[in-house]
């Protein structure tokens, strides 16, 4: 706990020391990146048992109204606060580098203080055990983030995002403050340790409501992902990166934290969770596909992998439920190791994209190509990245896809309600595994292979090295977790227990035949390096001494290949995006060549987000509709405004008597 | 062990000798004489002695491609039962690991073709991903359907389970899932009716397409990872028909690569009655298998 505390304070320090020499670009951006990195690295510290022999939980009484300063870490904390840790850590590295490129256009002091909030803020949030200290470190965490996402607020489209995005994260703190409202109520106090007991059988399905809706927000689940692929891509790289690898995950700990308090789940609640999950990953993934902007299409996948992480915990809580142990614990566990996965992978594409921004200054699919040759190292930690999102051995994405499909196989053998909705998890797991193969073939194939497409390819190189190292960290973890996951797999014992409960000796017993499976594709995995390599030797052998020669690519025998005739990213996606039309709705618009000799020929395809267009932009219209027609109380003369409030202390004053 | 070993080198050394069946099958029903039973052999072994040519703009990923693919599939040919018997790597949830396997293999083929730049090699990359969107929901229906049966999870398991060659009682639904089985092994093996191995024109191309720029002993590995691929995923297919005789493992390993044998002349008359969908309706017909499949995991809650 010590080591924690004093990373929370070095964050806040160093980001108000940033803030305090913004006028000195180089200071503030020194100051910050340092304070986030040191701090970062000392919280990591908490978790050797070496080192750390302090408490493990802090209690001190708190001037606000309900609230008290306590503070707790256990072993369901500590698997989101590993990867928020390291993310933070490497992200502020790559951003010294890449905040650069705003030297005397930008305030970076203010940057790095946000950045430093929002990484102490999301610690805080993990380590919290009151409601208030929990509401207000979740505030910060939107706040910050907020005023991370308008970093270039002067662009019409991040002021947009910037707005929906804040409306967004308080409707859901709105949800998250009836939740907590209904559990205090319940037992007379906000501190976590005193929830154990609810008596009634309404309240926790309220709870349980309350919370889906208002962590779900911040979690991107789906309907109430939209402001999730317009502010990530808004957000400077770096920031989206630690947004969308951790930050989401604030939401998704929200539930599991709660969960712990309501008792045994209702089966619906499962339900509930694996249908968001079906739903967020597969729609998730399929409007990802039909993204020409590169970090929005990633946007969209986060949305598709919190849907995976859904899966597994709604799995989870039916098995807890329906009191089978196999599928709770399997369940639980790979939720929560997608949880881990998918900040490295995640944070490791998003700094990617940052890069290939950076260096090309655009993030258009279409406009990219060949980057692979410039920038090779960039271009072979996307590669991972995107190996791994797509859930392919030996990586890490696959053992957390594999341990949701076993768990689901797990629950195919139960009672018929489970069998049915563990069917449902397997085919859109399937589902959603090709159409990420689709997508980030498209991503990777289309920017980094091939021929350049335009100009904006042509100054591009390999970042500086504070750019490189990060992502190759995280691409190392990608592999590495892949292949060390059975000796590492019992630290999730103790996080599953702290969400069930359930005893030890069941627990252990429902992993062992799970630990015995992924020793076997570890196995299978060092087989396969092994097979690659004799096949590459092999190769490399049979081509010795022998002459190889450099040709074009053939082309059928044209006489002046250009690189404009090769695929794009979007006639690559065209199939499949024509198929899903009736769920995409994408837009064409076409130029149609009418004349014998035609000038110019123009296609565009948009495809903007379903629920936007057909769900939230109603709502909002008639929000609007209404608050036109009352206009005619807001009309800017103060007498009126002043007699408005005496009005309302007259009335008050009668209710009173 | 030993004889689980041989198994395996068995499959190396016989599932090219399957591609020469088709095409004396096609070469029957078109009254020709044929290229000879052993041409895929003579095949891979000249494309082994030739040197490379590269296009200029493949970069590393261009070579890496085939190598990854061959060795994803060599893995996952460790993982398929032969005739019965157990596989050399078998563990509960080995299914979900076999078709990964074929997934990495298929990124990194397609990666590969988008590594040459060419609009023929985009758009076969293109058309191998959308079908796999309809294929793999199918294949996971299909066996998450064979592991309801049989209650088990692992590929071994379940094709040495007794409910799995029980037909008098299981008719129906092994009967559906051998055929969806079928349908969607004639697509991920790239033949009649969704991709035609001998086409000749490069727009129509699937699978030819994507792999059109490699020569020498990349395209070796190509030609050997799909004569592998051919035989692991028909072993899906042998392995619901026959169980494993109680003659003995001599017998068995004969009747189940006669069996495979069969399999070739069954997939050389369907090449050679049916003619190729349009790619427009491949979805369609990929989703008749997803269909089928959802059929017999009904059946199977009985």
């Amino acid at each position: 706990m010590h080591f924690l505390l004093c990373s929370l304070g070095i964050l806040v320090i160093s980001g108000l020391l940033a803030v305090c020499s913004s006028r000195s670009f180089k200071a503030a951006n020194v100051i910050g990146a340092l304070g986030a990195t040191t701090a970062c690295a000392l919280g990591l510290m908490a978790f050797f048992p070496a080192v750390n022999t302090g408490p493990s939980s802090l209690n001190i009484p708190w001037a606000i109204p309900f609230g008290s300063f306590s503070l707790s870490l256990d072993a369901l904390g500590s698997v989101f606060l590993v990867p928020i840790l390291v993310l933070c850590a490497l992200s502020a590295l790559y951003g010294f580098e890449y905040l650069k490129h705003y030297y005397g256009k930008k305030n970076i002091g203010s940057v790095w203080c946000f950045y430093n909030i929002l990484a102490a803020s999301m610690i805080a949030v993990v380590l919290a055990r009151n409601a208030m200290l929990f509401l207000l470190a979740w505030e910060l965490m939107s706040v910050s983030s907020f005023f991370l996402v308008v970093f270039e607020g002067e662009k019409k489209e991040v002021a947009r995002a910037g707005l929906i995005y804040l409306i967004a994260t308080h409707i859901g703190t709105l949800f998250l403050l009836v939740m907590f409202i209904l559990l205090g109520r319940e037992s007379g106090s906000f501190d976590f340790a005193d929830w154990n007991t609810i008596s009634s059988d309404f309240i926790p399905s309220a709870v349980f409501l309350c919370m889906v809706i208002g962590f779900g927000t911040k979690a991107g689940f789906m309907p109430m992902h939209i402001w999730l692929p317009e502010a990530h891509p808004a957000a400077p790289s770096h920031v989206s990166a630690v947004m969308s690898g951790v930050m989401i995950k604030t939401g998704i700990y929200g539930i599991v934290r709660i969960l712990t308090f309501l008792g045994v789940p209702l089966a619906w609640w499962g339900y509930l969770l694996i249908v968001i999950g079906i739903t967020s990953g597969v729609l998730g993934v399929l409007f990802a596909l039909a993204q020409h902007d590169l970090k929005r299409l990633l946007a969209y996948s986060s949305i598709e992998n919190i849907g995976i992480i859904a899966l597994g915990i709604g799995l989870g809580i039916l098995g807890m439920s329906f009191n089978n142990p196999a599928l709770t614990v399997i369940g639980f566990t790979g939720g929560l190791l997608h949880v881990i996965n998918h900040a490295f992978f995640k944070g490791l594409l998003f700094l990617g994209a940052g890069a290939v921004l950076h260096e090309t200054g655009t993030r258009e699919i279409d406009a990219l190509g060949g980057l692979l040759k410039k920038m090779p190292i960039t271009g072979f930690c996307f590669l991972i990245g995107s190996a791994a999102i797509c859930g392919l051995p030996p990586l890490n994405g696959f053992i957390s896809e594999f341990l949701i499909y076993f768990a689901s196989f797990k629950g195919v053998f139960a009672s018929l309600p489970v069998t049915i909705m563990s069917l449902g998890a397997i085919v859109s797991l399937a589902l959603i595994g090709s159409l990420a193969v689709a997508c980030f073939t498209k991503a990777f194939g289309i920017i980094f292979l091939g021929k350049p497409r335009s100009a904006h390819c042509e100054k591009a190189r390999e970042p500086n090295i504070l750019m490189r190292g990060p992502m190759l960290v995280l691409a190392g973890l990608c592999v590495l977790i892949g292949l060390l996951v059975p000796f590492v797999i019992g630290i999730f014992k103790q996080a599953v227990f702290d969400i069930t409960q359930m005893p030890f000796n069941v627990i252990d017993a429902s992993l062992t035949g799970t630990v015995s499976s992924l020793s076997y594709i570890v196995i299978t995995a060092l087989l396969f390096y092994f097979i690659l390599l004799s096949l590459f030797i092999a190769r490399r052998g049979l081509l010795r001494k022998r002459e190889i020669r450099q040709v074009v690519t053939w082309d059928c025998g044209y006489a002046r290949p250009e690189a404009r005739m090769q695929y794009t990213a979007s006639s690559f996606a065209q199939p499949i995006v024509d198929f899903f039309k009736g769920i995409l709705r994408t837009r064409k618009s076409v130029h149609k060549i009418n004349e014998y000799f035609p000038k110019d020929f123009s296609y565009q395809t948009k495809t903007t987000d379903l629920f936007r267009e057909t769900v939230f932009k109603p709502v909002v219209n008639v929000v609007y509709r209404l608050a036109e027609e009352l206009t005619f109380i807001q009309h800017g003369k103060l007498q009126i405004y002043i007699l408005y409030i005496l009005a309302t202390l007259i009335v008050l004053f009668i209710w009173k008597f | 062990m030993i004889m689980k070993i041989a198994q395996f080198i068995l499959i190396l050394m016989v599932s090219p000798f399957l591609f020469g069946v088709i095409n004396r099958t096609k070469a029957f029903f078109a009254g020709r004489k044929g290229a000879p039973l052993f041409q895929l052999y003579y095949d891979i072994a000249k494309l082994l002695r030739k040197s490379a040519v590269y296009s200029a703009s493949t970069t590393w990923v261009f070579i890496a491609g085939p190598i990854v693919s061959l060795s994803a599939i060599i893995v996952a040919s460790l993982i398929i039962p032969f005739a019965g018997c157990s596989s050399i790597i078998s563990f509960e949830g080995d299914l979900v690991l076999f078709f990964y396997l074929l997934g990495l293999a298929r990124f990194f083929t397609c990666l590969a073709a988008l590594d040459t730049g060419s609009s023929f090699e985009g758009m076969g990359a293109s058309r191998e991903v959308q079908f796999a969107v309809f294929a793999e929901p199918a294949l996971f229906m299909n066996l998450a359907a064979l592991a309801q049966l049989t209650g088990k999870s692992s590929l071994t398991e379940i094709f040495s389970s007794s409910q799995i060659h029980y037909w008098a009682s299981y008719g129906p639904l092994l009967f559906l899932a051998l055929f969806a089985l079928f349908i969607v092994f004639l697509a991920e093996n790239s033949r009649i009716p969704v991709d035609d191995p001998n086409t000749h024109l490069e727009l129509t191309m699937v699978h030819e397409v994507m792999v059109l720029d490699h020569g020498g002993v990349d395209f070796a590995y190509i030609l050997y990872g799909a004569a592998i691929k051919f035989w692991i995923l028909g072993s899906l297919l042998t392995g619901i028909i026959f169980k494993g005789s109680s003659y003995g493992w001599g017998v068995d390993t004969i009747i189940f690569i006669l069996l495979m044998v069969l399999l070739a002349v069954v997939v050389g008359v369907v090449e050679s009655t049916m003619s190729r969908l349009r790619l427009l309706k491949v979805p369609h017909y990929l989703l008749v298998a997803l269909s089928l499949s959802l059929i017999a995991f009904i059946i199977s809650l009985r």
